[in-house]
């Protein structure tokens, strides 16, 4: 199983990403921004979090206009699985994958703590190591972690059972608690929070290693 | 020549900053502010010949969200 991970100027944890794919399985590629087209035979690509090209304009903005990131779109519209975490997930709502947007923390300050996430559906490859219901603690590290969309959107991505996780204590004014959202197909998640960061007894969680270990599985045996 | 791109948040979409910029002004002894929004300009020289068209299309692709975002051009 083969996972690329996107690298942009500014990246931060593309590594983290990489070596948690690994340590749950996968083989892994490492892309650059300027690459038009993605490794041969990959089965998920991890656009991971940081301060892409500075956060310059709004965050993710230059990075979804980039190169890669239309063999990212291609990718996710043949039906292939991306993971976006943090500015990932800005990236990815940039590029019109994932519907909404996200805004400066209501607090206006950057926020770096461990927090609180309900797992709300298991029925996806992302989550199927949870439970719906199961509470997992994860870092969180951003400034423009305020997910909006409109009420119509926030609707359907409910009915349709797309929100994969809600943070138990909003630490950012996300409209309806929302953590990580699904795409419609199930086979791309954006989320804030860092499950990377919680992949290894080292980094004083494990919570996250589920994510990956599934995703990872699933894929393999596919 | 010149054109001017005027991004705000949409009505409807909380502006943290712009609420803090307008209780540091209540802070400061100003009374009577009721609201504060905050936005962006974004200055394009441009060769000649440019279309407000393209501009338009250059806010769509890139210069704004619409998700959240509004925009207006200026030519000239």
């Amino acid at each position: 199983m083969k996972a690329a991970v996107v690298v942009f100027p500014g990246s931060n944890c593309d590594r983290d990403l990489a070596v948690a794919f690994r340590a749950a399985g996968a083989e892994v590629e490492m892309v650059w921004h300027k690459d038009t087209e993605l490794p041969g035979g990959i089965d998920i690509v991890g656009v991971p979090g940081g301060f892409s090209f500075g956060d310059y304009l709004r965050c993710g903005a230059i990075a979804a206009n980039s190169p890669i990131c239309k063999a990212v779109k291609a990718h996710a519209d043949k039906g292939g699985y991306v993971f976006g975490v943090c500015n990932g997930f800005q990236v990815l709502t940039e590029t019109g994958i994932l519907p909404g947007a996200l805004l400066r923390n209501a607090g206006l300050k950057y926020i770096c703590k461990t927090v609180g996430l309900r797992v709300e559906t298991s029925q996806s490859a992302f989550t199927e190591g949870y439970n719906a219901g199961d509470v997992v603690d994860i870092p969180i590290a951003h400034h423009d972690g305020n997910y909006f969309a409109d009420d119509a959107t926030l609707d359907a991505l409910e009915s349709e059972d797309r929100v994969a996780f809600r943070y138990t204590d909003n630490p950012n004014g996300s409209q309806r608690d929302i953590a990580g959202i699904l795409s419609e197909n199930r086979k791309v998640l954006g989320m804030m929070p860092h499950p990377e960061r919680a992949a290894d007894a080292g980094h004083g969680g494990t919570d996250g290693q589920a994510l990956f270990r599934a995703v990872v599985g699933q894929l393999t045996s596919a | 020549m010149k054109a001017t791109v005027h991004v705000m948040l949409k009505n409807g979409v909380l502006d943290p900053q712009g609420e803090a910029v307008r209780h540091a002004l209540g802070a400061l002894g100003f009374d009577g502010v009721n609201g504060v929004r905050q936005g962006k300009v974004i200055e394009l020289d441009l060769a000649d010949g440019t279309s407000e068209d393209d501009v338009t299309a250059m806010c769509e692709k890139l210069l704004a969200n619409t998700v959240i975002e509004s925009y207006r051009v200026e030519m000239g």
